[in-house]
């Protein structure tokens, strides 16, 4: 065959392919069973979310490249595919009861969140522009449509407006960056970019090449300044999506930053006499201040519970933009560490507020919180360690992300950087705990008393186990995301760096 | 005795009792107060074997437990105890039982978490004191904060929210810039090692750059100036201490101001000795403004707790300043007044909580005359503000003695400051006890106050019993700090010795290095 797939490759992509066919099967059962019965809807995506993290188990060990060169079967790509299903797979529990209180038709949510996943694994494993592209485009397109879910609400239907537009715009200026990208060097391989551009590091218009992909992949972690769509957008979506746009989108994008920065710009890394007249990593550095400043600040303004949440989300982006900007093999394996946990707490803290959203109340307000400790304590209790692991008080996971994050930024150099950091989330805990006030020390309830359904507690309850586990024993994701980021071709960008 | 992991028993004894209240249902108040009782009790009980079998003659760390935690950064699950934390941790455990006895009427409400939190922050407070891997020290220390947050958030009074935040955002500021000095040195000796390690016995055996040791110093610094707390870095502790509930009061005066000194003691000074002598002009400095200006705000205080609130921020200034006079004498003294201000001032807060509980007010001009309702308790304060202000005979005069003689061999200007706070301590203490004990029954709401009731009463006997102890015959503390000074003294300042010896001209080395405690001390008391 002159072009496409080999048979081999089938067995390397398989998690894919299984996560496809199983999101057509959904189709069809949503067609079969009836409206009332939309619990199975939700079973079958379990299903084939569960499914999909067997059919990885063969490839676990592999580190290979397939599609000629299109993707990249390694540990990076797992660890990051293992956080997408997670994801998923919560965001999926926490849906069952909101779709009912919302009255909206589950089949196609579940079929977008399936489609939005496996967007992200090809967001994760892509090596070659193309493929990173439409990846991107496969995810983005689902968010578009699950921002604006729930039709009768105004809010969720600007959010979806706003998304899409800014989204599109941003979608336009990332893919100047990559058609520029291919213009010089020939190719759209990220290997083959990497050695085209060698010598050329100089060259103005690399530089806006580089400029250009990294404001378009901030409009997608959210960075500021192209962080404006992001508390509109969270604020109005379908709380589960939030959480899932919140978590599963901005990971994806930061394995493509990772992807692209790293594998085929290292040389671009540092600004120098040899290299560019401005480096990534001093882009990004300038970013990751504005983020967490900004993020922290403005969150520390809000009254509605997911804007806050959005706003502390774009914070969690500059911190992770920290180990980015460390650049060694630490730096990326904190920054992975740190998805993976932001990704367990951030879900948890939406899943205890999606159990808010009732017939009679939103819930998405901070007063809603209101004596949530006399009337479900151990929700609330679940919320205080969200909410003190955000801001990164063991023995929470939380407190060991930031810890290697910081670690990450000092061993590398990077002392302000670590020092602004760390008073960043003194900051943040400001805000964060003004939740666990709400729900503690006031006792003025509002609406019915939540219900919790056995899916949601499924959740809550995952979430908060791991929130705590990693907390106290983090021994094992530590070694998991150290060997990830080392399959990065890490090893050869800090040979470019000293 | 020694496969029995006696630190982790006392560390987790009172995290169990937290899990078990955890499971009893909140309508069981008094199951619950007897619950957490008990487990306090216990959590002393088993702490009291650390008294009997450290070895004072060992200079090593003691009933070592060490187990592999994060192996791929090297952190590890490693206790270990000194005479110094020896001490401390006892001072902690009965603390924290004679904190929860105290709260058995005056707390009402919320009765189970009120105890669960008490319990949570005991294990944490104990933890920070037996860890000997620096960032399981630093995960028992933020751990105190989030229930010390509650308990003054929730059951505190009138402007509780604002103290509780305060306290939090303070202390929290302070401990992540900590995390980076700590991080820092992290680095620094896997560069020279080739090791990832938090083994602070490590450190203590590294000697750094002395650029990177100032660096370090600094970040410690914020996290635990902010703690002891020192001047200028005070203003959370009067809020915090006049809005907790008496029990939370007693906790932060008598063991969570500790954790500053102790980190100065166990840290700053031996990982950092060249920064800490370079930076002993403004310790001092700090130190001597704390004394004078604490004291100085004390006497103005019409609030009888915010008084003592201040009082604390002047003694604790003491004891920076005999810590930083860098001489045995200095830092044997300025440990046992963290005893001694651990003792006096947890009884000070006690019995504010007393009348408290009776009138529910702190104002001082509310009181007066209450000797002849309350003569019990007019005796015990009387004793306690005697050992506050150092009388001689009970425990405040060897520890402000120990530290004037310290802190006179290393600069008399700074001697003479430190006695005239010491003079101002005894004017606002007994202008306190004068207005609210002495003269007539003015106010007809203190005319028929009942005196102490027997739990009250047993609340104070320890602290007494402590008071004359260490005030009469203080060897045995004396001698468990030996150690730990002496290893701290040769780590910080390592000629001192040999100054010593040349100034006297008649002590040889050898004798100094055997009586390292200071002689003219230990050989004066044993």
């Amino acid at each position: 065959m002159p072009a496409g797939l080999s048979a081999g490759d089938f067995f390397y992509i398989l998690p894919e392919i299984v996560l496809a066919a199983g999101a057509l099967v959904l189709l069809v059962v949503d067609v079969l069973v009836s409206r009332a019965r939309q619990d199975v809807l939700a079973a079958v995506t379990l299903i084939v979310l569960g499914a999909t993290a067997v059919a990885l188990l063969p490839v676990a060990d592999a580190h290979v490249s397939i599609a000629r060169g299109l993707v990249a079967v390694d540990r990076f790509a797992l660890f990051f595919k293992v956080l997408f299903l997670v994801a998923a797979a919560l965001t999926v529990l926490m849906s069952v009861r909101y779709l009912r209180v919302e009255g909206a038709s589950a089949g196609e949510y579940y079929f977008l969140i399936l489609c939005a996943t496996l967007g992200m694994m090809f967001m994760a494993g892509g090596t070659d522009l193309i493929t990173l592209f439409i990846g991107l485009e496969t995810m983005a397109v689902s968010f578009y449509i699950l921002a604006g879910f729930i039709k009768p609400n105004r809010r969720s239907n600007e959010a979806a407006i706003k998304y899409f537009l800014l989204g599109a715009f941003s979608l336009g200026i990332l893919l100047y960056g990559m058609s520029l990208l291919y213009g010089l060097s020939g190719s759209t391989n990220l290997a083959t970019i990497a050695t085209a551009l060698a010598g050329q590091e100089r060259d103005p218009r690399l530089v806006l090449a580089v400029v250009l992909v990294v404001a378009g992949l901030g409009f997608k972690i959210a960075a500021v300044p192209f962080h404006m769509w992001a508390p509109d957008v969270y604020e109005g979506a379908p709380t589960p999506v939030t959480a899932f746009l919140s978590v599963g989108s901005k990971a994806a994008s930061f394995a493509m930053a990772l992807r692209i920065l790293v594998e085929s710009l290292p040389a671009m890394r540092l600004q120098g006499a040899e290299g560019p007249v401005i480096g990534w990593s001093l882009m990004l550095y300038v970013l990751a201040i504005l983020t967490m400043s900004w993020g922290n600040l403005a969150a520390v303004t809000q009254s509605n519970l997911k804007r806050m949440l959005a706003y502390s989300s774009i914070a969690h982006a500059g911190y992770v933009l920290i180990g980015v900007i460390a650049g060694s093999t630490r730096g990326v394996a904190a920054a992975l560490i740190y998805l993976m946990i932001y990704a367990f707490m951030q879900l948890g803290a939406f899943s205890v507020i999606v159990m808010l959203r009732r017939e009679d109340s939103v819930g998405d307000e901070l007063k809603d919180l209101n004596g949530l400790y006399f009337r479900r304590p151990f929700a609330a209790l679940a919320m205080l360690f969200f909410m003190l692991s955000l801001g990164g008080i063991p023995p929470t996971a939380g407190f060991m992300g930031k810890f290697w994050l910081f670690g990450a930024a000092i061993e590398s150099g990077y002392v302000w950087l670590a020092v602004i950091g760390v008073l960043n989330s003194a900051i943040s805990l400001y805000y964060y705990v003004r939740v666990v006030v709400f729900m503690w020390l006031k006792n003025e309830p509002s609406g019915s008393d939540p219900v919790v359904n056995p899916a949601m507690a499924t959740a809550v309850a995952i979430a908060l186990a791991a929130t705590l586990l990693l907390g106290v024993y983090p021994g094992p994701l530590f070694e998991f995301a150290e060997a990830s980021a080392r399959t990065l071709g890490v090893a050869e960008l800090v040979q470019v760096v000293r | 005795m020694t496969n029995l992991p006696l630190l982790s028993i006392i560390l987790f004894t009172p995290l169990a009792g937290a899990i078990l209240l955890l499971f009893v249902s909140g309508k069981h108040e008094n199951g619950i107060r007897w619950i957490a009782n008990i487990v306090t009790l216990a959590g002393f009980l088993v702490s009291l074997p650390l008294w009997f079998w450290y070895d004072v003659q060992s200079p090593e760390f003691q009933f070592v437990e060490r187990h592999v935690w994060i192996p791929s950064i090297g952190a590890q699950y490693f206790l270990g105890v000194d005479g110094f934390s020896v001490l401390l941790i006892l001072l902690t455990t009965l603390m924290g039982f004679i904190a929860v006895l105290s709260s058995w009427t005056a707390i009402t409400e919320r009765v189970k978490e009120y105890y669960i939190f008490l319990l949570v922050l005991q294990t944490g407070m104990i933890g920070a004191f037996v860890s000997l891997d620096f960032l399981l020290f630093f995960l028992f220390w933020e751990v105190m904060l989030v229930p010390m947050y509650f308990l003054i958030g929730i059951w505190g009074s009138d402007r509780r929210l604002y103290s509780a935040i305060k306290f939090f955002l303070y202390t929290l500021v302070g401990s992540v810039v900590m995390l980076l000095g700590i991080l820092a040195l992290y680095f620094y000796q896997y560069s020279v090692t080739n090791v990832y390690t938090f083994d602070v016995t490590e450190f203590q055996r590294l000697s750094l750059p002395f650029g990177l040791q100032r660096w370090v110093f600094l970040a410690f610094f914020l996290g635990f100036a902010i703690k002891v707390p020192m001047f200028p870095f005070h203003t959370w502790l009067p809020d915090a201490h006049t809005d907790a509930p008496t029990a939370g009061s007693v906790i932060l005066a008598a063991v969570l101001l500790k954790m500053g000194t102790y980190g100065f003691i166990r840290f700053s000074l031996p990982i950092l000795p060249e920064a800490t002598r370079f930076f002993v002009p403004m310790m001092a400095f700090l130190s001597i403004v704390g004394i004078v200006y604490g004291a100085l705000v004390a006497m103005a205080q019409s609030d009888w707790k915010r008084l003592v609130a201040y009082s604390s921020v002047s003694h604790m200034a003491m004891v920076m300043l005999g810590m930083f006079a860098l001489n045995p004498v200095g830092i044997t003294g300025s440990i046992v007044q963290q005893l001694n201000h651990g003792i006096s001032t947890g009884a000070l807060f006690l019995l504010v909580g007393v009348v408290y509980e009776r009138r529910h007010t702190r104002l001082i001009g509310e009181y007066g005359g209450l000797s002849k309702v309350m003569p019990v308790y007019a005796a015990i304060f009387l004793v306690m503000t005697m050992s506050s202000i150092g009388l001689p005979a009970l425990n405040g005069f060897i520890g402000e003695l120990l530290i004037l003689q310290g802190v006179f061999v290393a600069s008399r200007l700074w001697a003479a400051f430190a006695a005239s706070g010491i003079v101002l301590g005894a004017a606002y203490m007994l202008w306190l006890y004068q207005r609210t004990m002495f003269g007539k029954i003015e106010n007809p709401k203190n005319e028929h106050l009942p005196d102490l009731t027997l739990r009250e009463f047993a609340t104070f006997v320890p602290l007494l019993v402590l008071a004359v102890w260490i005030g009469l015959y203080p060897a045995p503390f004396l001698r468990r700090l030996d150690s730990t000074v002496s290893r701290v003294v040769a780590r910080v300042n390592p000629l001192y010795d040999q100054e010593r010896a040349a100034d006297a001209g008649v002590r040889p080395p050898a004798d100094q290095r055997a009586g390292a405690a200071g002689p003219a001390v230990a050989g004066g008391t044993r």
